[in-house]
Formats: structure tokens, C-alpha cells, sequence
């Protein structure tokens, strides 16, 4: 039995703990992720096939020749926008989160090894770096994904080969600042090997960085994608995605069928404006000698 | 500082040769480059025959020196689609870019710098949250998606402009904002944060000392010192604007390179296709190098540094 005193203390600590949460990206990433986990569960029609008994373009329901039936209205095929959204909002999520997964470790691990080990290591990790980063990352993905063909896994590690460069400068940085430091310093006097260097002191001070630049940039990842998709080298239909409903939408500009391009859009922003929000916040807390990423 | 040009023109070099070593690479292992040689709809008996017109039954280290060294005497291949060689095609659709690159950096400069410079005059106030709004949403409207919606407002409800191809200043000014507008947005950023500091500075405090009245101490003093770093971002950003407008350029139809790179793939044209992300790299590093040893000519300190 909690006297009352404790259960106010109690609820005082949550109230300062939800003060410092960033109020505004978290409710639109936690619903990206609930959406993305449960669109079978929550969108109301199948996004591949057409909504039964509904006319192909209707608009959103407010206006005249929508319904209550398709919300947000239909397209070409008369399949459910909403619906579709839904399901393209697993798409982006995943292609988001793996392609920055892959890029982060990828520049994280190389950019250790380039900063931490020198000589020539450093040297050919840091020229193969400079000759990716001038090549401009969507000509590249483009020229990837040409190659290599459009499928949901091909443009994860193409986008995680296009962006670790950016990762593995930073990070390089900052190891060779570190390399510095008193406690590595210590730790290799006292006989450590390398590798246990890398792994006890090295990599937990440069998680930070990793992961404020990891949620700065998987906008820009997000956007990559959308726009590998609308020019067709991306996720291949049927799968909806953002950037390929926007392609679709595009033949319909001149009808004026505003909604086929206006919602997927919208989503795009709504979610990388989240994640750039997110990044700032992280950047403050984490470590405000970061500031000027 | 002919140590350092030295230096530096020899790094650019090794940064082409692996590039060139990248796409050469790239293209030998996700497939045979016989069938991306050969044009649509050839037959299997021609397929031996392309094979040793191009040379593809050499080994691989003899096959990208002759690749290396088409690349330095500018044959790049001649496009099936076009009949033309890749460089010449280019070549012409260069400027296209640059117009449309050099509109945009207009564009992001007049939104951006004078949003930023009032943002970091008027510091956390109204219209600096307001600035950072607009910077934020910058940053995260697609800018693709940012065209389609101007063409949808402007073309097809207002019937104001024209929905795309090239002309005159009507043409121009809906893909200008919309490649522009990521650019302006972080112009206004780093507008607002140079001017923050400058206005920190102590020369400028010696001038609010002397008693000059304070629009005179931000126009004469603050403003061009702050503007340095901002004029270099506009000059890097319009190389990024030249070569990463190929969405832009495609829902446009303007005629550029980004454009004919999405030609070349559409129509599997594989020569064009290398041959535009070659000369897209190439000319970064070109163009790198150049801005590298222009300023290292204008600050002796950097000739000394790496």
C-alpha cells in the first residue's frame, strides 16, 4: 500500500522524464512504426487490388464523386490511397531504417579503421571515400540500381553503398581525436591489443556521433528511396511504395487529380521532418559538442 | 604552393582512377556487359561477334586500360538511341544544367539569405522561429514532390505556367524553386548561424561603442563578413544542383544531363548511361580540385595544411 506523498513523487518524476521527450517527432514515429507493423490489420482494403464497387479516380471523400468508402480516394486502378499509404509506410520505414543500418555500420567500422589504424589503411579507405562522396549519390544509386536490378533488398545495400562514405569521414574524426585521449592512450601503454582498444574505448565513444548522424541522414535516405522508386529503378510494384505512387500519380497531373500526389507526399514529409526533428533533439542531449554537425 | 597543387592534382587523379575502377568493376559483376553492349533485340549468333568488337574476351586488367584510356582521349561510346558519340551528347545538354543549376542558386540565395540574415538580426523572436520553420520544411519536402505540387498549383489550376520543356523565364522558374528550395533552406541556416557569430564579434562591438546607429553597424560591418562562408556553400551547392537535378529535370523535361541519364536507362542505352556517371564524377573532382587551389591561392593557411 504507496502512501499518497510516494505516488506524487512518483508521478512528478514521470511528468519531468515526459517534459524532456521531443514531443513533436515521437508521436508521428511511433505511429509510422505501429502503421507499418499493423497495416494488414488497420488498412481497409488489399493496396494491390481495387476497391469493389468503386469508380477508378474518385476523389477524397469531402469532395463531390467521393465516398466513405475510399477515404482518400482511389487511383488509376480504383485501389484504396489509403490503403496503399498505409502499406507504403512499411516500405519506406524498412528501406529507411535497413539502408541506414548498412551505411552507419559500414562508415562507422571503416572510419575506425581508417582513423584508428593510419598508414595506409587510412590512406586507401580515405581516397576510396572521397572518390564515392564525388560522385552525387543519387547519380550513383541510379547507376547501382540500373545494375543491379530493382528488388527491396538490392536497394537497401545500394543505398547503404552509396551513403556510408559520409559516416566513415565523421567518425574518422573523431577516432583520431580520441586516439588522443588519455584513456587510450593508457589502455595501449598497459600492453592492450588493438582490437580490444577498438572494441572497450574506442567504439562507445563514437556510438554517439554514429547515432545523431544516423538519424540525421535517414531522411535524406528515405528521400533517396522515393526517389529511386518514382523513377522506376526502385521497390517494383506491386509492392506500394511513396515514390512509385507519385510516378503513377504523375500521368494524372494534367486531370488535375490532385490526391494521387498530394497524400503520398505529404507522408514523406511528415516522416522525414520526424526524423530530422528527432536528430536534432538527439544531437542536444547526447552531446552538446556535437552541435555543429 | 605548387607543392600543394601537386598534391592535390595528384589525389584528384587517384580519386578518378578509382572511380573509374568503381563503375568498371560494377558493371563486369552484376552481369555480362555483352548483353548490356549489345542493343535490344540482337540476336545470340551477334552476341560473339560484339563480344570481340568490344574487346570483352580480354582479360579483365587489359580491358580497363583501354577503358582508362578511352576515358582520357574523351570516347566514351556513341549512344544507340542518339547515334551520337556520349561525350558530344553530354556536352550539348551541359549548359541546360547549368542554367537551371545557376536559377536555382539564385533562388536559394535570394530566399535564404536575407530569411537568415533577419532570423539571426531578430534572434528567437517571432520571425526567427518562423525562419526556422521554413528552414526545417525545406530540408524535408522531396524535392520532386515539391514539382509536382507547383506544377499541379501553378500549370494546372492557376494555368499561370507552363507544366515543362525549355523556353523563357516561365519555363525556367518552377523546377528553379523546386531544386532550389533544399538549398535555400540550408542557406538560411548557415546565413543565420554566421551572422549570429559575426554579430558576437568584437569589431562589431567596437562599432556599436563608437555610437554608430545599429542598421549601420549590421549593413557596413556584419554583413560581408558574414556573408564569406555563405557565397562558398552557394558556389559547392550549384556543382551538387548541376548533378543531382535529374528528378527535377525529368518531370520538367528539361533538358539536361540528369535527364539524359533516366533517357539511358529507360531506353537501355547502356553507353550513355556510363558514359554520363563517368563525366558526372569526373567533373566534381575537376571542379573540386579547382575550388581547392583557387582558395588555397586567396588563404595561405590552408597551403600548409594535409
Amino acid at each position: 500500500m504507496t502512501a499518497p506523498g510516494e505516488v506524487a513523487r512518483g508521478l512528478r518524476r514521470w511528468l519531468r522524464l515526459g517534459r524532456q521527450l521531443p514531443l513533436l517527432p515521437l508521436p508521428i514515429l511511433l505511429s509510422l512504426i505501429l502503421v507499418a507493423l499493423f497495416a494488414d490489420v488497420i488498412a481497409p482494403y488489399d493496396p494491390t487490388q481495387p476497391v469493389p464497387g468503386a469508380k477508378i479516380y474518385a476523389p477524397p471523400f469531402w469532395m463531390q464523386g467521393g465516398s466513405m468508402h475510399a477515404l482518400l480516394g482511389t487511383d488509376f486502378q480504383g485501389r484504396d490511397i489509403l490503403s496503399r499509404l498505409l502499406f507504403g509506410a512499411r516500405v519506406s520505414l524498412i528501406v529507411g531504417v535497413m539502408g541506414t543500418l548498412v551505411a552507419g555500420s559500414l562508415g562507422t567500422a571503416l572510419g575506425i579503421l581508417a582513423g584508428y589504424l593510419g598508414g595506409w589503411v587510412d590512406q586507401v579507405i580515405m581516397r576510396v571515400t572521397d572518390a564515392w562522396l564525388a560522385l552525387p549519390a543519387l547519380v550513383f544509386a541510379i547507376f547501382l540500381a540500373t545494375m543491379l536490378g530493382p528488388s527491396m533488398w538490392n536497394i537497401i545495400i545500394i543505398l547503404g553503398l552509396v551513403y556510408w562514405t559520409r559516416y566513415a569521414r565523421v567518425i574518422r574524426g573523431e577516432v583520431l581525436s580520441l586516439r588522443e585521449r588519455e584513456f587510450v592512450k593508457l589502455a595501449e601503454i598497459a600492453g592492450a591489443k588493438r582490437w580490444r582498444v577498438i572494441r572497450r574505448h574506442i567504439l562507445p565513444n563514437v556510438l554517439n556521433t554514429t547515432m545523431v548522424l544516423a538519424s540525421l541522414t535517414i531522411g535524406v535516405v528515405i528521400i533517396a528511396e522515393a526517389s529511386l522508386s518514382f523513377l522506376g529503378v526502385g521497390v517494383p510494384p506491386p509492392e506500394p511504395a511513396w515514390g512509385s505512387m507519385l510516378a503513377e500519380a504523375r500521368s494524372t497531373l494534367m486531370a488535375g487529380k490532385w490526391w494521387l500526389t498530394v497524400w503520398p507526399g505529404i507522408c514523406i514529409l511528415l516522416v522525414v521532418l520526424a526524423t530530422q526533428l528527432l536528430g536534432d533533439w538527439l544531437r542536444v542531449r547526447l552531446d552538446p559538442q556535437l552541435r555543429n554537425l | 604552393m605548387w607543392q600543394f597543387i601537386i598534391r592535390r592534382t595528384l589525389y584528384s587523379i587517384i580519386t578518378l582512377f578509382i572511380l573509374s575502377l568503381t563503375i568498371f568493376t560494377v558493371v563486369r559483376l552484376t552481369g555480362d556487359p555483352v548483353t548490356l553492349m549489345a542493343e535490344p533485340g540482337v540476336r545470340p549468333e551477334d552476341l560473339a561477334r560484339i563480344r570481340v568488337q568490344w574487346g570483352l574476351d580480354l582479360p579483365w586488367p587489359v580491358q580497363y586500360l583501354s577503358f582508362v584510356k578511352n576515358i582520357c582521349t574523351g570516347e566514351l561510346g556513341k549512344s544507340f538511341n542518339y547515334r551520337m558519340s556520349v561525350s558530344e551528347l553530354y556536352f550539348q545538354r551541359l549548359p541546360n544544367s547549368l542554367e537551371l543549376g545557376l536559377a536555382a542558386t539564385l533562388i536559394s540565395l535570394l530566399i535564404g539569405v536575407p530569411a537568415g540574415l533577419l532570423s539571426a538580426v531578430r534572434v528567437n523572436s517571432w520571425w526567427d522561429n518562423l525562419g526556422k520553420g521554413v528552414a526545417l520544411l525545406g530540408l524535408a519536402i522531396p524535392n520532386f514532390w515539391l514539382g509536382l505540387v507547383l506544377i499541379l498549383v501553378f500549370s494546372v489550376g492557376l494555368q499561370w505556367l507552363p507544366t515543362s520543356g525549355k523556353g523563357d523565364w516561365r519555363h525556367l522558374i518552377m523546377p528553379a524553386v523546386a531544386l532550389g528550395w533544399y538549398f535555400a533552406a540550408s542557406m538560411l541556416r548557415l546565413t543565420r548561424s554566421s551572422m549570429l557569430e559575426v554579430l558576437r564579434s568584437e569589431y562589431i562591438k567596437l562599432a556599436r561603442l563608437k555610437g554608430l546607429p545599429e542598421y549601420a553597424v549590421i549593413a557596413m560591418h556584419g554583413f560581408k563578413n558574414a556573408l564569406i562562408p555563405v557565397f562558398t556553400l552557394a558556389g559547392i551547392n550549384l556543382v551538387v544542383m548541376i548533378n543531382a537535378a535529374v528528378i527535377i529535370e525529368v518531370i520538367f523535361a528539361w533538358p539536361g544531363i540528369g535527364r539524359l541519364l533516366f533517357e539511358g536507362i529507360f531506353q537501355r542505352d547502356f553507353p550513355l548511361v556510363q558514359g554520363v556517371v563517368v563525366l558526372a564524377g569526373m567533373m566534381i573532382v575537376v571542379v573540386n580540385l579547382v575550388i581547392d587551389i583557387l582558395y588555397a591561392y586567396i588563404d595561405p593557411r590552408i597551403r600548409l595544411t594535409k
